[in-house]
C-alpha cells in the first residue's frame, strides 16, 4: 500500500472505500465499473490494497459503533483524506468507515454510492440504514431487502 | 469428501438428519459442522463448530459443499471454486425468524455452481448426481448489471 501521504492534490474521479474482509472483496469485484477513470482506493488493513493490485491506495483506521473514540479519530482521518483527494464520487460496500466516507464526502460535494453487503440477505445492515440519507445511490444486493427498505436493486456481486 | 455447514448461529437438525440418512444409504464420507452439541448423526463425522482456519482447510479439500442458504457459505464456495448444494431454512418450520432464506435460495438458484435442494428427494438427487459444476468468481449477469449501473452513475460526474 502506498503511504497515506499522497502527492495527489487536485480532484480525483472516484474513491472506492471499504473495510478489510468481505466488504473489500465485494468492492474489488466492482472495480471494472470505473475503468479509464482516475480511481483511488482506501481500506483498513495495511497491504491489502497492494495485494489486490488496487493502487493508488490509502490506509484508513478501522472503527465500529462500539468504539466511539476510535470512530471519532477515524472520522477525522477520513475527512482529511477526502479534503486532500476531493473525489467527485465515493463508492463503498461498507462498513462504518465507508459510511463515514460518504457522509463526510457528500458534504464536500461528492456524489455518493452505498452498496449494502451481499451478506445482508435478510435485512439491511445498520450502517446501510444510516447510509440512506448520505447516499445519492442507495443499493441493496437483494431485491427483497430493496423492496422492504425502499433502496434500489441493480444487481449483485454474486 | 463432502463438507456440510449450517453456519454458527442456529442448529439445523432437518438438514443434518436428511444428510445423515442419505450418507448412510450411499456410504458418503461427510464432515458436518452442526452448531449442535446434541447432534446424534450416525453416518457423518461432525463437530458443533470449527475454527475458521480448519473450516477453510476442510473446504479447500472437499469435493462438494452443503449448507443452509447463508452467504458466508456461498462466498466460500465461489472463492474456492467448489460446487455448493443449498438446503434453505424454512420459517414455517421454525428454522428461521423469517422466510428470507427462501427468497435468497430462489436468487441463488440462478447462480452457476449453486444447487438448491427444495426437498429431501431433490437433496438426494443432487448428492447422487455425480460431479457438479463448481461455483466460481467469474462474472454473472447480476454482477454485470450492478457494474453497468455504477458505470452509468459515474458517467454523470
Amino acid at each position: 500500500m502506498t503511504s497515506t501521504i499522497s502527492t495527489t492534490f487536485g480532484r480525483i474521479d472516484v474513491l472506492m472505500v471499504a473495510s478489510a474482509g468481505g466488504h473489500w472483496q465485494q468492492l474489488m469485484l466492482l472495480r471494472e465499473a470505473f475503468d479509464g477513470r482516475d480511481v483511488h482506493y482506501a481500506t483498513t488493513l495495511r497491504g491489502l490494497a497492494l495485494q489486490s493490485g488496487a493502487t493508488p491506495a490509502h490506509l484508513i483506521p478501522d472503527c465500529n459503533r462500539n468504539a466511539p473514540i476510535a470512530t471519532l479519530l477515524a472520522t477525522f482521518h477520513i475527512a482529511l483524506l477526502l479534503v486532500r483527494l476531493r473525489p467527485r464520487m465515493i463508492v463503498t460496500t461498507g462498513a462504518l468507515p465507508g459510511l463515514i466516507a460518504i457522509a463526510v464526502g457528500r458534504r464536500l460535494g461528492a456524489r455518493t454510492v452505498w452498496i449494502d453487503s451481499i451478506a445482508n440477505a435478510e435485512e439491511m445492515s445498520l450502517a446501510g440504514m444510516k447510509a440512506r440519507t448520505h447516499a445519492d445511490l442507495w443499493l441493496s444486493q437483494w431485491p427483497q431487502v430493496a423492496r422492504d427498505t425502499g433502496a434500489d436493486y441493480a444487481g449483485s456481486v454474486l | 469428501m463432502i463438507l456440510a455447514t449450517v453456519g454458527t448461529q442456529l442448529p439445523f437438525p432437518r438438514m443434518i438428519e436428511a444428510l445423515d440418512r442419505i450418507a448412510g444409504r450411499h456410504s458418503f464420507a461427510v464432515f458436518a459442522q452442526t452448531a449442535d452439541r446434541a447432534c446424534g448423526a450416525r453416518h457423518l463425522d461432525h463437530a458443533p463448530f470449527l475454527a475458521p482456519d480448519e473450516f477453510t482447510t476442510r473446504a479447500r479439500t472437499a469435493d462438494l459443499l452443503v449448507g443452509h442458504a447463508g452467504i458466508g457459505t456461498v462466498l466460500t464456495a465461489k472463492r474456492l471454486g467448489k460446487p455448493l448444494i443449498v438446503y434453505p431454512r424454512r420459517f414455517a418450520l421454525g428454522e428461521h425468524r423469517n422466510d428470507h432464506q427462501m427468497a435468497t435460495a430462489h436468487a441463488l438458484a440462478e447462480v452457476k455452481g449453486i444447487y438448491v435442494a427444495w426437498d429431501d428427494a431433490g437433496f438426494e438427487d443432487l448428492l447422487t448426481a455425480g460431479p457438479l459444476a463448481p461455483a466460481s468468481m467469474e462474472e454473472s449477469d447480476a454482477r454485470r448489471a450492478l457494474v453497468a449501473r455504477l458505470r452509468a452513475f459515474a458517467a454523470e460526474i
